[in-house]
């Protein structure tokens, strides 16, 4: 064959594939928003579920996974952070900061099932005491340790681009390391952190399997995070799987699916500003 | 007086950091602790090779073959990287050598919102839409199949080969297409015979990295996959994987006893691997990052 | 000895987006003769050669207007095709930039994608290159190695042999020996000085005794012109401008 004709054969198979792929989200986003908008309103939002779910509103799985990725953040921003901090300023590479770091990338990499037998082990059954075995409690901290890799790199990456210069200014200033932290490195670390903030959330949110065995399909408001409760990944899942109320399903599903975009949205208008702010150091 | 207190403040701070620093280490080594505390047992009462190739998987009788299940993610895995290696790459060397800025802003956005759709959305999308496709291409009388699962987890892994190939291609230095160009070589004789050549260590590092993936991958197949505790025959079989069984008869577990043990047996499998592979994985990247210094 | 324009470039500019790099560059390359290009660092030689064999095509953003005649014809015509001009025109560049594959492989990379087929001749093809590139003693017994494990010089006698073994009219040399010690730079000097029998050569240096050496014409260029040219012995002993004097006695650049 011509080697000319193979050049363009080529490029018509790569520009193919970009746009098969383009298809695919189109697809499955499209499916979603077409079977969902007609259950989804204000009203779905805010409203209990009647009738077991046949009709009504999805309140108690959205108050549920917000419970739910609250504590997950509480515990992980903190952590992540904090050892964000002792990575870039506390300790220069070496052992330490490689074994925290393989750690952490493990840990990101273990898969959400794994997740949840871990979670159902340690949380339900062997802390049980404290967290109230099947809870909005475990299911935040297993999602917790989940998402805290996710903190703990974006946390890092935004930190080290804080220009080492305007450390210096701080402490040619006088000021000491721990107020040079507080009042440089971590505020002009923010966008960053807040970025890995928010693609926790949309991580968190979306999971289903590690908190699969903590959480039930419950139509009543949650009383306290010591019991059990609902979220909306697992009230899709089982609405799915027993196939209760397609409708109700797809409603579900195209809240996530809203929640994902809007976060998927804030993430990247904060990830311009902050290479905004590496920009003009 | 001021600067004294500042340093012990200064040390309790960083000792406290350091201890919220191994937590990720702690909670890696308890979850290897927990795991294989509940899944240990089952390995006096059955051995570990009844466990990995018996065949047969009836919680109420103990048996515990666990083969079905292995046979069944390995061929999942296997066909989803079929399907999603050659469409990821070629996305990737689009994305790389080909595409005009205004393609890229639309391409890489998508990517990413792609890889951030919950599993259980693509679950949902491949129960109502694949299966049936499946099963009107193919005459089936269902369509939960293997290849049902193997499409869906192609979809969600491109994401990962996608943007690790794509890394891979970037890095190549220009000077390589440089030499192959001034040698009257035409744009697609470069990338395939030079530059994906020399990028190859990363792109596989991406594949391994989605293989692992595509293994401990749970909500998107238990849906789609027919859930039958068989050896498969074919893609268009159904089957259980070990996630989906995990997934399945935790609830009718009795706490503490062999079948529970098992399920967590069941866990490690996708554990171990996940971890090798992520491990492989970081040491092709590392050896790509090197090999252009 | 009557040695007749393999190359004619006239009225040659090309900007980088707004940049005027090139300005109205007037050249005649004889055939079968090497010509050197000297100039302080960023005065446009690189970019003046890499008209020759079309590689500023590569760079977004580039414009050109003149021709670059090559036998008469302009290679920025529209109807020329860029692959096979690259055949003929073949260029060495300033790091060698050996592909990360066997010594054999890099050499037989050309021949085989323009068509040459069969072990035999590609053998053949190798062996005449290296020899060709006063490689082929040193490399004989490992032509299955990687040719990243060749010390600088090798590697860059190697790219010398890529570029011969697809049999080019002309040879394009970008500051070939500006990363190697001074042996390597001799023998590729000499190497250089050898294959003017066949080929029509272009060197760009920043090193004015190599070019004094090894051309039998230079042209001096300045801030994207091209200020003199002439034969080399005349141009070095006798310059005619200031600036190129300036330069050669070494006030400045």
């Amino acid at each position: 064959m011509n080697r000319k004709t193979t050049d363009k054969l080529a490029k018509t198979w790569l520009w193919f594939s970009a746009i098969l792929i383009i298809l695919t989200l189109l697809a499955v986003l499209g499916y979603i928003f077409t079977m969902g908008i007609g259950s989804f309103s204000i009203s779905f939002l805010t409203e209990m579920p009647r009738d077991n779910w046949r009709s009504g509103g999805i309140m108690p799985a959205i108050l549920g996974s917000l419970i739910v990725v609250g504590i997950a953040l509480l515990f992980a921003t903190p952590i992540g952070v904090g050892t964000a901090v002792y990575l870039t300023e506390f300790t220069k590479e070496g052992k330490i900061t490689r074994l925290i770091r393989m750690s952490a990338d493990s840990l990101n990499a273990v898969p959400s099932i794994v997740f949840g037998l871990f979670g159902l082990a340690l949380f339900v059954f062997y802390l049980r005491e404290y967290t109230g075995g099947p809870s909005l409690l475990s299911a935040g901290l297993t999602l917790g340790f989940m998402v805290l890799p996710t903190i703990i790199r974006t946390s890092e990456v935004s930190m080290r681009a804080v220009p080492f210069a305007e450390r210096m200014e701080s402490y040619g200033l006088g000021a000491s390391k721990l107020e040079t932290i507080w009042n440089i490195v971590i505020p002009g670390a923010i966008p960053g952190i807040a970025t890995g903030i928010i693609l926790s959330i949309g991580r968190a949110v979306g999971e289903t399997a590690p908190i699969i065995f903590m959480v039930a399909l419950n139509p009543t408001i949650p009383e306290s995070i010591f019991g059990s409760g609902n979220t909306l990944t697992t009230q899709l899942y089982y609405l799915a799987m027993e196939g209760i109320s397609l409708k109700v399903a797809f409603g579900t599903a195209l809240t996530l699916v809203l929640i994902i975009l809007i976060l998927n949205t804030i993430a990247r208008i904060l990830k311009r500003k902050f290479s905004a702010n590496l920009r003009r150091s | 007086m001021k600067k004294g207190n500042g340093i012990n403040t200064e040390k309790i701070v960083a000792a406290i950091l350091l201890l919220f620093s191994i937590t990720a280490s702690f909670i890696l080594l308890l979850i290897m602790l927990f795991i294989f505390d509940s899944g240990l047992p089952m390995f006096s009462k059955i051995g570990i090779l009844d466990f990995l190739l018996g065949d047969k998987w009836i919680p109420a009788k103990n048996l515990f073959g666990a083969f079905p299940f292995i046979v069944t993610a390995l061929i999942v895995t296997l066909g989803s990287v079929i399907i999603a290696v050659p469409l990821g790459v070629s996305c990737a060397i689009f994305l790389s050598e080909i595409a005009p800025r205004w393609a890229r802003n639309i391409v890489r956005p998508a990517i990413e919102l792609l890889s951030g759709i919950p599993s259980i959305i693509y679950g949902v999308f491949a129960l109502v839409v694949i299966v049936n496709l499946v099963k009107i291409s193919f005459n089936l009388a269902t369509g939960e199949t293997i290849l049902a699962a193997s499409i869906i987890l192609a979809i969600m892994i491109l994401p990962i080969i996608i943007s690790i190939s794509q890394d891979a291609i970037e890095s190549v230095p220009r000077i390589y297409r440089e030499g192959s160009y001034s040698m009257g070589a035409t744009d697609w004789e470069t990338i395939s015979r030079v530059v994906v050549p020399a990028a190859s260590p990363g792109i596989i590092a991406g594949i391994i990295l989605a293989m692992g993936r595509a293994i401990g991958e749970t909500m998107a197949v238990v849906l789609v996959i027919g859930n039958v505790e068989k050896l498969p025959m074919s893609f268009l079989s159904s089957g259980e994987t070990l996630t989906s069984a995990i997934l399945l008869e935790m609830g009718e577990a009795v706490v503490k006893s062999l079948h529970y043990n098992a399920l967590f047996c069941l866990g490690i499998v996708p554990f171990i691997i996940v971890l090798i592979f992520s491990f492989l994985s970081s040491r092709l990247i590392a050896k790509t990052k090197t090999r252009f210094a | 000895m009557e040695h007749k324009n393999k190359i004619e470039i006239r009225n040659l500019n090309l900007w980088y987006s707004k940049n005027l790099a090139l300005k109205n560059n007037n050249l005649d390359i004889l055939e079968k003769q090497v010509t050197a290009l000297i100039g302080p660092s960023g005065c446009g030689k690189s970019t003046f050669i890499r008209c020759i064999n079309r590689m500023n095509d590569l760079i977004d953003d580039v414009r050109v207007t003149g021709e670059v005649n090559l036998d008469g014809k302009n290679v920025y015509d529209a109807d020329v095709d860029v692959v096979a001009l690259r055949k003929r025109v073949g260029m060495v560049f300033q790091r060698p930039n050996p592909f990360p594959m066997t010594v054999y492989d890099n050499i037989a990379y050309g021949p085989k994608i323009h068509g040459v087929r069969g072990r035999d001749k590609l053998d053949k093809i190798v062996e005449e290159s290296l020899k060709a590139a006063a490689l082929w003693n040193e490399v004989s017994d490992r032509l299955t190695t990687s040719a990243l494990e060749l010390s600088g010089g090798q590697q860059q006698r190697l790219c010398i042999a890529r570029t011969l073994a697809v049999k080019p009219e002309v040879l394009l040399f970008d500051e070939p020996c500006s990363a190697l010690d001074p042996i390597s730079t001799g023998k590729i000097e000499d190497l250089i000085y050898n294959l003017k029998r066949n080929y029509t050569i272009v060197i760009v240096t920043h090193n004015m005794q190599q070019a004094a050496r090894v051309s039998d014409f230079t042209g001096f260029f300045l801030m994207g012109e091209l200020l003199e040219f002439g034969d080399t012995k005349e141009l070095f002993e006798h310059p005619k401008e200031k600036a190129t004097e300036d330069y050669i006695t070494g006030r400045f650049g």
